[in-house]
């Protein structure tokens, strides 16, 4: 699950997509992942729609497509376990390849296949076109709880140091020629992930420590302004009302 | 195991979503009592530590490697509505800022994998360290079973809303027995990693551990000649209250039984998705034999019975006893230790 999670994920630059402000395309991709669920599964040219609209949105925020398919290795266990589901499934049964293939099952792991792309291209042109800094503060205007914000921006900044310190310790134990073959090999992962929980949680009494010392009272102050104007919203809203719309049409032709 | 977009209908997307959203709103204030003023940096901290952690694959059987969930852990090492938050933020940033579950799925995933696990989890350790309270061996054990049973739990609970609003047409009781079968063999791995991290974290910072806060010794004054003053009063530990866990044990374990036995039958006999998953995604991990699949129970199945669905549900069965049984010797172990030095 973790394969993609090594990856750059922002790539800096000033197209349309980047400067729009953050709570707008929060809302945007959310919307259109709605509208992509929504949209019944037989109505094979609606999905071809959407993916024309991600990919116009890729073009213009110039995101490559390489860089997109790369992080789309994140979808692989469900990609894997879509192709089981024709195998498995019950109901009518036809013949391909030699293959005794249930029809709902096809039906079912195109289902998940397509929604679950789209849906991932989505968030991955997201992240490559918002700042996680600007996408937290966005996150933040949307009302989410400021606790959880906080929250989520020191996971966010201290991620790198604690997955090094995890990392230097799996160079240390794979130096003594440590491998994990069963579960014998237990004890040892353990007891790198107790010293790595102590090595973080004293890491957090100490930034808690250094953050009163420098006047904290609860609340991350406000340095950048990120209000957004009609034209912003408007510009954010072309994507989903689009997926919306292609969703209300295939619903209402046959 | 990260659910994505389009696995479940709307409606329970939203449900769940709801359900996510009120936990969370319960859990933030709940992880203020835990935590006080510095809940921003030390959650922050701990979801990178659950973060990194879960990236910690160990091996199960069978050439496939499992990866930790870490509510249960999470929950006894900082309480559980800190472990619930810390679990929800790194589920957040995993679908935001990774691709990693869906957007639509986020409530799904969030019940499933940061509320399920964390709650059932703290649970089961409540009930252990509450009825048999007071020393290092039984935090561990209690770790151990806490962790074992959170995995399952969420396994189950994802059936059930597979049940309600699935996209795919598969038997629910066949989705039941491979998630129930292969979550069994996960959660063994979580128990075993979880307790052996609260042990290790015990043995360096007994104070860092939220579940151990009963274990502190208390504080006693020395005179010059060598007498013990106790400043505190010991409180007077009664006795466990047995009888009130008893239906519930008898409960759980013909559940147990039931689920083993009966819902085995309903397995399909040809591959399921998750054991192709996890065979597909062991192929990077290691591609060894087990070295038991010549056991009598491998594969689930019991050998020499020609009938499959007997012999699937015979195995299941006696999974469930051989469970039952190690971990009834474990506590009776830790329980006649315990007797034995409060008698001397």
């Amino acid at each position: 699950m973790s394969a993609g999670h090594h990856h750059r994920l922002y790539l800096p630059g000033d197209t349309p997509v980047h400067l729009l402000p953050p709570q707008c395309k929060l809302v945007a991709v959310a919307a259109f992942a709605v509208a992509v669920v929504a949209t019944p599964r037989e109505r094979l040219w609606a999905f071809a729609v959407h993916a024309l609209l991600l990919t116009v949105v890729a073009a213009v925020a110039r995101v490559p497509a390489g860089f997109i398919l790369r992080r789309m290795v994140i979808e692989v266990p469900f990609v894997l376990f879509a192709v089981a589901i024709p195998i498995i499934g019950t109901g009518a049964r036809t013949e391909v390849l030699g293959m005794s293939l249930s029809v709902p099952g096809m039906w079912a792991a195109w289902n998940i296949l397509a929604k679950a792309s789209l849906g991932v291209v989505a968030s991955i042109l997201l992240a490559a076109t918002t700042e996680p800094r600007a996408m937290l503060l966005g996150a933040e205007r949307l009302r989410l709880p400021p606790l959880l914000v906080q929250i989520a921006s020191f996971m966010l900044r201290y991620m790198d140091v604690i997955l090094d310190q995890m990392r230097r310790m799996r160079v240390a134990r794979e130096s003594r020629a440590f491998v994990a073959r069963d579960l014998r090999q237990a004890p040892v992962l353990a007891r790198s992930a107790g010293a790595l929980f102590i090595r973080s949680y004293e890491r957090g009494e100490r930034v808690h420590l250094a953050m009163l010392s420098r006047g904290y009272t609860g609340e991350m102050p406000i340095t950048r302004d990120l209000s957004a104007s009609g034209r912003d919203w408007g510009m954010a809203a072309v994507l989903p009302c689009l997926a919306a719309a292609t969703a209300v049409l295939s619903w209402s032709l046959t | 195991m990260h659910v994505p977009d389009g696995f479940f209908d709307l409606p329970v997307s939203v449900g769940a979503g709801a359900v996510a959203v009120a936990g969370l709103a319960v859990c933030l204030r709940g992880a203020r009592r835990e935590l006080d003023d510095r809940t921003a940096p030390m959650a922050g901290l701990v979801a990178a530590f659950i973060f990194a952690v879960q990236m910690l694959n160990f091996p199960v059987a069978a050439g496939t490697s499992g990866h930790l969930l870490g509510g249960a852990l999470a929950a006894i090492l900082v309480g559980p509505y800190t472990a619930v938050l810390c679990v929800s933020v790194v589920l957040l940033v995993q679908g935001f800022f990774f691709a990693d579950g869906g957007l639509t799925a986020l409530g799904v995933n969030i019940t499933l994998m940061a509320m399920v696990t964390a709650i059932v989890g703290w649970g089961v350790f409540r009930l252990i360290t509450r009825s048999a309270p007071g020393s290092r061996a039984v935090i561990v054990a209690a770790s151990f079973v806490a962790a074992l049973v959170s995995v399952p739990a969420s396994a189950l609970v994802f059936t059930l809303l597979f049940w309600i609003g699935g996209t795919a047409p598969i038997d629910v009781a066949s989705v039941a027995a491979a998630m129930g079968g292969v979550h069994v063999l996960i959660g063994i791995g979580e128990g075993l990693i979880t307790s052996l991290t609260v042990s290790s974290v015990l043995a360096v910072r007994p104070d860092l551990v939220y579940g151990a806060r009963g274990l502190a010794k208390r504080l006693v004054l020395r005179t010059a000649e060598g007498f013990e003053a106790p400043l505190v009063a010991a409180p007077a530990t009664g006795e466990a209250p047995v009888g009130r866990i008893r239906p519930l044990l008898i409960g759980g374990g013909l559940v147990a039984i039931l689920l083993a036995g009966v819902v085995s039958f309903y397995a399909s006999g040809s591959p399921d998705g998750l054991e192709r998953v996890a065979a597909d995604k062991g192929l990077n991990a290691h591609e060894e034999e087990h070295g038991l699949s010549d056991a009598p129970l491998a594969d689930y199945g019991v050998k020499g019975i020609e009938d499959e669905r007997l012999s699937v549900g015979l195995a299941g069965v006696a999974g469930v006893g051989i469970t039952v049984l190690a971990g009834g010797a474990v506590f009776y172990t830790v329980r006649r230790r315990r007797r034995h030095r409060a008698a001397v």
